[in-house]
């Protein structure tokens, strides 16, 4: 039962083939077989799982019939969750217990979600490979040897080893769609603004977006069509039509407009996955589709602006962890400079201590217009190459990474592992929904496609990816989990 | 060496909404500590700032009572720093597109001349908690009810140039202010608070001394005080040969001399960048007119219509609308009384005297406008003399009955029947047989005598044009 969709599961549990109890029991002792070695939660709610679960069978049986109800979910460490602690992956968190619910928390719960814990990530969601979480590496688990991408790789693992139906992430520059196309998965991340930020621990605030991990796209339209929807409480996040994201997901895809940008297919990108992209596209175009190529003449551009954007913004957005009102402070402080000199050192891991000291130089007077304002224009370049594409296209296909997941410890350095992010920073920049949906396998590692539409265009997203999911066979494919080191393939 | 004063003045107003700039938490003053702070203002991880529309529309407000450009689209930025009563670790406010741009003021000088003073700008910024180090041993305190509050930090020209003016134009905008209701404005509570630039030249110089900045002045008084201070402090460095360091430097008032704070944080780098968790305020010209619709009439309009419609002297009406209250409470004695001039004298003289001796707000005297017009106009239809009219406005402070019953009861009424009138004139004639006879032989001043003991006599009651006139006739 734990390997079904999340649109099985509300089947079975609405014909009553089973509880959600049982099933969130059963996730449960997956859990408890298989989370010691992937990692993949930081926090697991046991109790509160099966007493939200007890609610839920009660909740249907006095007639609910929420869209998630019954549901077992996993939520990424950086949403704020009542009661539960909430670390963003950090030491300077540790003993953070939020008094209260993000947004996306509060409305997966109304929906009937069953809340199974909080799942490991890079520390502040900074980083692809979820090493630097404080709380240990989680791992892939088509290969226990290799990272499951990140910052949101505790939710994609935990998704693809069946230890959730369901999981939310966020995607600052590809945390979404890197490792659910590191673990075999399909994850969305919504147009900026779609989703409230409200509760969701700020890493870059302009870029942040929260988004589901799931089995399918038609499990990230379920999900989205709880997440989304504006908020009075964040004031970035937008006012559309309210829109049912699984209404459209059978539409033709017969006269869609497919561009494949030249930038994502060069000489960086291994071979193998450019194949499988490929073909992926040309099951597309079986479909009716047409396929064009075309040029984002600044995607060069997007990394470096990215680097300097988001390290400036995180300067300012971690400053709040100062050891005054919460979260870690150093013994003994002998004065206030100490206080904070101490507590931050301590409690922030490597990565975060280098973009915030990125982000601090790239701030500072004299150097301004050189980082910030110049990385500013580059966004706007960015943005306008998309707007330029759109014209002539609907839907941006390329590869979501260049290479399949990679070994953990491999990364020598951290602009290595920045360049990861090559084909999924740009659309952050540009604020564009960006999708990963399994396209194939590449040394036995599964490997995603990247899908882009225009602002706010996530229906046309879940469309194409519904439709490829129709006549391919990737994103059923599942990794056979051992509780030893050895991994298999599938 | 003859020098010449520079004075620009930077002055935060807190805006009075009843909640925070970005978060709904109340804003009273003098709430037990962290009472008025919620997981916002504790800058809890997650939390995100939601703009308050009232303290746009009251910078916006502010703005146009200033003549001042309205920024059509302003930006929030944060500014790093790190100190424990500001929770983000930034404070948000605004650097480069301030909601409120250019404007100006005008101040009266004391030779009766008038001056502009420009305004560079007006923007909105929150307001920081308090650090608490008397009751914590070794620790610190810290209560964020404050932080959060809203802000508009208003700077002017170095324009200024005497401690006098910087006072005239402190009182002006504190009166502006008021007049559009934005905020209390009262600096010893600190919801108005004023840092002040102050640099010396050589007279004649084009360009400007090297200033220092003087915080920490929490009264009108201090500013005089504080400015002159710091002005002589300049001179005598500068002619002692020494440079004037730009510094900031803090107003002590028990001692009355301003000192250098230690500057550890000399080059202090803000790392201003635009705030991506709010959108730019946008503000079309509807927005603008409505806010317009909403200007109440200001002081400078308000004395010019007192001189044309009541004929009041131009002093007099610069006193009487100083505050909107007392102009209210002036316009309300005249029209009610029917006299300006007579409710001028007793609002600007009598009422402003009882003020003082009490220390008392308009708004605590026990004789309200109403009260006032009414004492007028029984001076004004002979129930009471404009002497007797003091005793019953004393009786009125402890009194709340109405002004006939006060003078009814306190038998205060003027007498003017004037059977008994002739009757206290018979009496005073035959009680001077004198001087009766000196003004027979023609000493007619004697008259005012006469009259006097009348007065005397009816212990002020009788009405004495009246007993002018009987006196007359009977010694005719």
């Amino acid at each position: 039962m734990i390997e079904k969709t999340v649109a099985e599961l509300s089947a079975a549990l609405a014909a009553g083939e089973t509880t959600s109890v049982a099933l969130t029991q059963a996730y449960l002792d997956q859990i408890a077989a298989h989370n010691e070695v992937l990692n993949a939660y930081i926090t697991v709610c046991a109790d509160s799982a099966i007493a939200q679960a007890r609610a839920a069978d009660e909740a249907r049986a006095a007639g609910s019939s929420a869209p998630l109800l019954g549901i077992p979910i996993a939520h990424k460490d950086l949403f704020c969750t009542a009661g539960v602690k909430t670390t963003s992956g950090s030491k300077i968190l540790h003993n953070f217990i939020s008094p209260y619910d993000a947004t996306v928390v509060e409305r997966l719960q109304a929906a009937g979600a069953v809340m199974l814990g909080k799942t490991n990530m890079d520390e502040f969601a900074m980083g692809s490979s979820n090493e630097s979480s404080y709380y240990g590496v989680a791992r892939n688990p088509w290969n226990l040897d290799r990272v499951p991408g990140g910052s949101s790789g505790g939710s994609a693992a935990a998704v693809a080893a069946d230890l959730c139906a369901m999981a939310t992430g966020t995607d600052t520059g590809g945390s979404i769609r890197q490792p659910a196309a590191f673990c075999g998965i399909t994850g969305l991340k919504p147009s900026y603004g779609r989703v409230s930020r409200w509760g969701m621990i700020a890493y870059a605030s302009s870029l942040d977006q929260a988004g589901p991990l799931c089995k399918t796209a038609e499990d990230a339209a379920i999900l989205l069509n709880v997440m989304a929807g504006v908020d009075e409480k964040d004031s970035t996040s937008i006012a559309l039509p309210p829109e049912d994201f699984t209404a459209t997901l059978n539409n033709s895809l017969k006269g869609l407009r497919i561009g494949l940008p030249k930038q994502h297919f060069t000489s960086g990108l291994n071979p193998a996955i450019e194949s499988a992209v490929r073909n992926a596209v040309a099951e597309l175009e079986k479909l009716g589709a047409e396929v064009k190529e075309i040029n984002l003449p600044n995607s060069d551009l997007a990394i470096s602006a990215y680097y300097v954007i988001t390290p400036a913004e995180a300067s300012a957005n971690l400053s709040r962890f100062d050891g005054v009102r919460y979260g870690y402070r150093c013994e003994n402080p002998v004065d206030l400079e100490d206080m904070y000199k101490r507590s931050r050192s301590e409690g922030f891991g490597e990565e975060v201590k280098r973009r915030i000291m990125i982000g601090t130089y790239a701030l500072s007077a004299g150097f301004y217009d050189a980082y910030y304002r110049k990385a500013q224009k580059i966004r706007r370049l960015v943005k306008e190459d998309y707007a330029r594409a759109f014209e002539d296209v609907d839907v941006i296909i390329g590869p979501t990474t260049p290479s399949p997941a990679f070994a953990l410890n491999s990364m020598k350095d951290s602009v290595t592992m920045y360049l990861e992010d090559i084909y999924t920073i740009a659309l952050n920049l540009a604020g564009l929904p960006g999708m990963s949906v399994p396209a194939g396998f590449v040394d036995g590692l599964p490997i995603g496609m990247q899908l882009v539409a225009k602002d706010y265009a996530e229906a046309t997203l879940l469309n194409v990816a519904h439709q490829f999911q129709q006549v391919t066979n990737w994103h059923k494919k599942k990794p056979v989990l051992t509780t030893s080191e050895k991994t298999t393939e599938a | 060496m003859q020098y010449e004063t520079v004075i620009g003045l930077e002055v935060h107003v807190q805006l009075s909404t009843e909640s925070k700039l970005f978060s709904g938490s109340a804003t009273t003053f003098g709430a037990e500590p962290n009472t008025q702070a919620n997981i916002f203002d504790l800058a809890l991880p997650g939390t995100l700032p939601v703009l308050n529309e009232k303290a746009v529309a009251m910078a916006v407000k502010f703005g146009l009572a200033i003549g001042a450009e309205i920024g059509k689209r302003s930006v929030f930025d944060r500014k790093n720093y790190f100190y424990p009563d500001l929770p983000k670790g930034y404070q948000v406010s605004q650097l480069d597109f301030p909601t409120v741009g250019k404007g100006s003021l005008t101040i009266s000088l004391e030779d009766g001349s008038e001056k502009v003073i420009g305004v560079t700008r007006a923007h909105m910024e929150e307001d920081a908690g308090k650090s608490l180090h008397e009751d914590y041993q070794g620790m610190t305190g810290i209560d964020l009810n404050r932080a959060g509050t809203p802000l508009l930090e208003i700077v002017s020209e170095p324009d200024l140039r005497s401690a006098k003016e910087a006072v005239a134009y402190l009182k002006k905008l504190h009166s502006i202010i008021r007049y559009l209701d934005i905020s209390d404005a009262i600096m010893a509570q600190g919801s108005m608070r004023c840092d002040a630039n102050v640099s010396i030249r050589p007279v004649g110089q084009e360009e400007f001394g090297t200033r220092t900045e003087i915080k920490n002045i929490n009264s009108f008084k201090f500013v005089e005080k504080a400015i002159n201070y710091e002005v002589q402090r300049q001179k005598d460095v500068l002619e002692d040969g020494g440079r004037i360091v730009q510094e900031t430097r803090l107003y002590d008032a028990d001692k009355d001399e301003t000192r250098s704070m230690r500057s550890k944080e000399v080059a202090n780098d803000y790392r201003y960048f635009p705030e991506p968790d709010l959108l730019p305020i946008v503000i079309d010209d509807a927005y603008i007119e409505a806010i317009r619709a909403t200007l109440p009439e200001l002081p400078d309009r308000r004395a010019a219509r007192f001189v044309s419609d009541y004929g009041l002297s131009e002093y007099d009406a610069g006193v009487l609308v100083a505050t909107r209250e007392m102009a209210d409470y002036f316009e309300t004695t005249a029209t009610l009384s029917g006299d300006a001039k007579l409710a001028a004298n007793w609002v600007s003289q009598d009422l402003q005297a009882l003020l003082n001796k009490h220390s008392w707000e308009l708004s605590d005297s026990p004789i309200q406008a109403e009260r006032l017009a009414t004492l007028i106009q029984r001076i004004k239809d002979n129930t009471i003399s404009g002497k007797i009219a003091k005793t019953v406005f004393e009786a009125m402070l402890d009194d709340s009955n109405d002004v006939d019953s006060i003078i009814e009861a306190k038998g205060l009424k003027q007498v003017t029947d004037s059977g008994a009138l002739e009757s206290l004139v018979d009496q005073v004639i035959a009680d001077n047989p004198d001087q009766v006879q000196q003004y027979r032989d023609g000493k007619v001043q004697v008259i005012g005598f006469l009259v006097g003991q009348c007065m005397q006599l009816s212990k002020g009651k009788a009405n004495p044009a009246q007993v002018n006139e009987i006196l007359r006739s009977k010694l005719s």
